[in-house]
């Protein structure tokens, strides 16, 4: 029996062929918010609490990155019951003028990377339990 | 717009380790040798200032009340505060706002905290609505993770090498080992760092400040009390505990991302740049005018970060700063002459006390084998997750 692909959070990406991550934008200053802003703008000019969803840039410049060697704690979960080390990559957004984090896929070195590469969104597995196969947003580069 | 003093009477601690008791022990020795030291009788305590516990990124057990109670209540005002790593400068800033408003001549600040073992992690269950839990779930993002991308963008954006950031590690182990209150008296060298394991590149784990138990306590009191009871004392002249002006673009733990800069433009001063600069307005003082300062290393490469934010020099400048010695004991401006929380490790509650805690001994030429020639003023620069600015300055 195969497993259901589950979001392992709901609302901050969509999956599929054109993976994205969705942020908010107030529809009264426009600033941009992620993970997605629903209840109040937090620009302090901004009294605004209306939202309209938007799909983020897919790509953008590696801004920096480094490793976890080690397990990280719970809740992490490790994919595998070996706890292989993998990437986290800060990835620059040039038309929302943000950074944002993400896991790298674990098959990608640190070595291959270098800061300023362009650096690309997929939705891939974060663990796995009997049911589920849980996926997040990732960054590998382009 | 400089702000009236106060002063520092008393400064105590009780020495970092992994002692595994119970904080309130740390707490109350820390205290009572703060109490000694400024020859205060702890009934004339008016206000007891507790910086909280931490527990899994949250407040844990409460302090000014556990350990006014362990010190023999005595009918004092208590109030206890959490900023996480910012909770000791929240402590200072109230006592310093109960006496500068008159409430009381003579406050007690204190922290301390029992830490487990390994990586600071969050509280267990399902918390989806809590950053701090999602961050570990999402991205496996540990505090070294944080660490390691600040590291690897200095070297990318000013050209600072593996061997500067180690070389900051040997610079404050060389103090750390003269330093009675501090939990590793080892003096490593360069060859000691890069043996020890990689935990988040390029950071190895002799550059990740450990988890350690540990407590500190100063006695403040109001400038008119001091001049009774001692001739020149040490004063705060400036207590910062600002928080980010949006949008923050830099990305702070534990978020997933920096503030969007799309419909705000950055304010013209960092965070980070933000927080001692309110200390000094306060102090009616800038860096030129600081002897040394005790800045928040949880990593080495991280110290130069702080170089750079308290303004003893520019951006991209620190590491130059490192290799000339001017960051060293007998250089221009000595930073983490106490060893740090390299040599110390994380006892949250008790840091930024701590901080001052050295500068003052060091004003007084009491910091034996570690002293800074000629101390006159100093800051204090330090960081607490969720958005807590901490900077004291210091001055003879």
């Amino acid at each position: 029996m195969s497993k259901t692909r589950t979001p392992a959070i709901d609302g901050w990406f969509k999956d599929g062929p054109n993976p994205a991550l969705i942020g908010t934008q107030c529809t009264s200053c426009h600033s941009i918010f992620f993970p997605p802003e629903r209840t109040f703008c937090r620009n302090p000019a901004c009294m605004n609490d209306e939202f309209s969803d938007k799909e983020l840039s897919r790509s953008g410049k590696l801004w920096s990155y480094t490793t976890n060697n080690y397990q990280p704690p719970a809740p992490f979960v490790s994919p595998k019951e070996e706890y292989e080390p993998f990437a986290v990559a800060a990835v620059e957004l040039a038309d929302e003028k943000m950074i944002v984090l993400g896991q790298v896929p674990a098959h990608i070195p640190v070595e291959q990377l270098e800061a300023g590469m362009e650096m690309e969104l997929v939705v891939d597995t974060l663990f796995e339990d009997d049911d589920n196969e849980y996926v997040v947003w990732k960054w590998r580069p382009v | 717009m400089a702000m009236d003093e106060v002063a520092v009477l008393g400064a105590g601690m009780h020495p970092w380790g992994k002692w595994g008791r119970n904080f309130v022990e740390y707490g109350v020795k820390a205290a009572r040798d703060a109490l000694n030291d400024a020859g205060v009788d702890w009934k004339d305590v008016g206000f007891v200032a507790g910086g909280e516990t931490i527990r899994n990124g949250y407040p844990g057990f409460v302090s000014g009340a556990s350990i006014a109670s362990a010190l023999g209540f005595n009918g004092a005002h208590v109030g206890s505060s959490y900023g996480a790593c910012a909770s000791g400068c929240q402590a200072i800033s109230m006592a310093r706002a109960q006496i500068l408003s008159g409430m009381t001549d003579v406050a007690l600040v204190v922290g301390a905290d029992t830490t487990p073992k390994g990586f600071f992690a969050p509280t267990g269950g399902n918390r989806t609505d809590d950053p701090d839990w999602l961050r570990f779930r999402l991205l496996g993002a540990t505090n070294p993770v944080y660490f390691g991308l600040y590291a690897r963008r200095r070297m990318e954006l000013y050209g600072d090498t593996v061997e500067d950031f180690a070389n900051v590690k040997v610079k404050n182990s060389q103090c750390g080992a003269q330093n009675p209150n501090a939990r590793y008296p080892k003096a490593f060298n360069i060859d000691d760092v890069f043996a020890s394991p990689m935990v988040s590149d390029p950071l190895r784990l002799l550059q990740i400040c450990a988890t350690s138990d540990g407590g500190a306590a100063l006695v403040l009191t109001s400038m008119e009390y001091a001049r009774k009871h001692a001739t020149d004392p040490v004063r705060i002249k400036g207590v910062s505990t600002v928080t980010p002006q949006y949008p923050n673009t830099n990305i702070e733990m534990p978020d997933f991302a920096g503030d969007s800069a799309f419909a705000v433009a950055q304010p013209g001063v960092s965070y980070r740049d933000s927080i001692a600069l309110r200390a000094y307005e306060q102090a009616g003082l800038g860096p030129e005018e600081m002897s040394m300062a005790e800045v928040y290393d949880l990593s080495s490469a991280l110290e130069l970060d702080w170089v750079e934010a308290i303004g003893l020099c520019q951006p991209g400048e620190a590491a130059k700063l490192l290799r000339e010695g001017d960051l060293s004991l007998g250089g221009r401006i000595p930073v983490n002459p106490s060893g740090g929380l390299g040599a110390f490790g994380e006892a949250i509650p008790a840091q930024a006390i701590a901080q001052v805690c050295e500068l003052v001994w060091q004003i007084r030429g009491e910091a034996r084998g570690r002293q800074v020639e000629n101390a006159k003023a100093g800051v204090t620069a330090n960081m607490g997750l969720f958005g807590h600015g901490s900077s004291v300055v210091v001055s003879a």
